[in-house]
This record gives C-alpha cells, structure tokens and sequence, in this order.
C-alpha cells in the first residue's frame, strides 16, 4: 500500500497513526507532511526507525517551497510530481491519512 | 476484487464529530457508496471513535445529532463497523460505550485488513 500523508507530524496524529497501524509499503510526505522528512526535528527519530518497514518518500517542489532541499534525512527518496504518479500506478492500494 | 465488479470500499474515520465537518460528511459519501452495491466497511481510529459514543446530546449546540445513522446503517446493508481497540483504550471507551454493534480489532488487525482494501477513503 501507498500510505500518503500531508499533514506536520508536529500539529497532528496522522503519521503518527500510520506508523502505528498500517502493516509496511510505502509512505509519501506530501505539502506539510515534508516537514517529518528533515533532519533535526524531533519527529526524525521515528522516521528513522520507520525506514525498517517502510520506504518512505517526500515530494521535492514541496521541500524546495519550504527552503529545506538541504536538510532531508538520509535515506527518503525526493520525487517530483511524475515519481508521485508512478508511485500510485505501482501500488495496488493507497490511502491519503487525513 | 472478490467478485466481478465489487470492490472493497473502507472508510476510514479518524476524526471527533461536531469539532469539524469530517464525521458527517463520510457518513454522506457512505450512504451513497451503499447505493451502489458495493462491499463497504467503516473503520474508527483514533478520535473516530467518540463518533459512536452512546448519548450524544446536540440540542445545546444547535447541531444535528447524527450519531442515530451509525444505527441505521445496517438497513442499508452496511453492517462492518471495525473499531480500533488501542483507540478506545486510550480514551477510556470500552465497546459498552458505544451506540451500535461493532468488531473490536488489534491495531495490527486493522493494519491487515486496511490491506485487503481496494479503495480506502478517509475521514
């Protein structure tokens, strides 16, 4: 399952509460979600540990908006809008955690 | 797919009613799914879970009590109602608390069955 998220870890549960419940796959962090994919938040402890049984994601325009192409943790893959696409048509579900 | 043209729908409801709009309208979009035959089920997570706290009160609020549809449901033939147990734990809820017949499941259960969807939508 794709598994998109795009709210900040910091002002609600919705990583939180994927993390948690689904069973792996992938995760894409899209809009305010990017902010989980930066090194030096307190979230970056849990994304780490995610890395284990998910691949996780962030949407590059998204991080470029918010000036931080240069602080994403190692081992999240950047995508653009066609590595978005791809990732949805490779999955045989997906769900936008609201 | 299970069968030819049915796909398995979950609405996933996360949300507290009243708070925000969320908890009623994926009860909208469920009712209209169930006029098209499809195999729904609901799940409730995290603050989804107080939408099914028996007692609701609205008069003082001047809002419509929607809680009685959760009831109603089932004469739409939606009668899978999954709740997720370390959400009601977590709130102090036990299924007694609640105002319609549902399934308690492990946060793992959830997980599993959210992975047998073919289409999540959520709330």
């Amino acid at each position: 399952m794709l598994n998109i998220i795009n709210k900040s870890p910091l002002s609600g549960n919705s990583l939180d509460s994927c993390l948690n419940v689904a069973t792996g796959g992938e995760i894409l962090l899209i809009e305010d979600a990017v902010y989980a994919a930066t090194s030096g938040s307190s979230f970056e402890k849990k994304i780490r540990e995610a890395m284990g049984r998910f691949r996780i994601y962030a949407l590059l325009p998204d991080i470029e908006a918010r000036g931080l192409a240069d602080r994403v943790i190692e081992g999240v893959s950047t995508v653009g809008y066609d590595g978005f696409v791809d990732l949805v048509v490779a999955n045989r579900n997906c769900q936008s955690w609201l | 797919m299970s069968e030819e043209g049915i796909k398995k729908f979950m609405f996933v409801n996360r949300k507290a009613p009243y708070g925000t709009i969320y908890a009623l309208e994926a009860l909208e979009v469920v009712l209209i799914t169930a006029a098209f035959d499809q195999d729904v089920s609901l799940a409730f997570l995290d603050d989804g879970v107080y939408q099914l706290k028996k007692g609701q009160q609205t008069k003082g609020i001047e809002t419509k009590n929607f809680s009685p549809t959760y009831r109603a449901l089932e004469g739409y033939d939606i009668e899978k109602l999954y709740v997720e147990k370390e959400s009601l734990d977590a709130r102090g809820l036990s299924e007694e608390d609640l105002l319609v017949d549902v399934t308690v499941l492990s946060r793992a259960e959830m997980g599993n069955l959210m992975e047998e969807q073919d289409v999540l939508l959520s709330f």
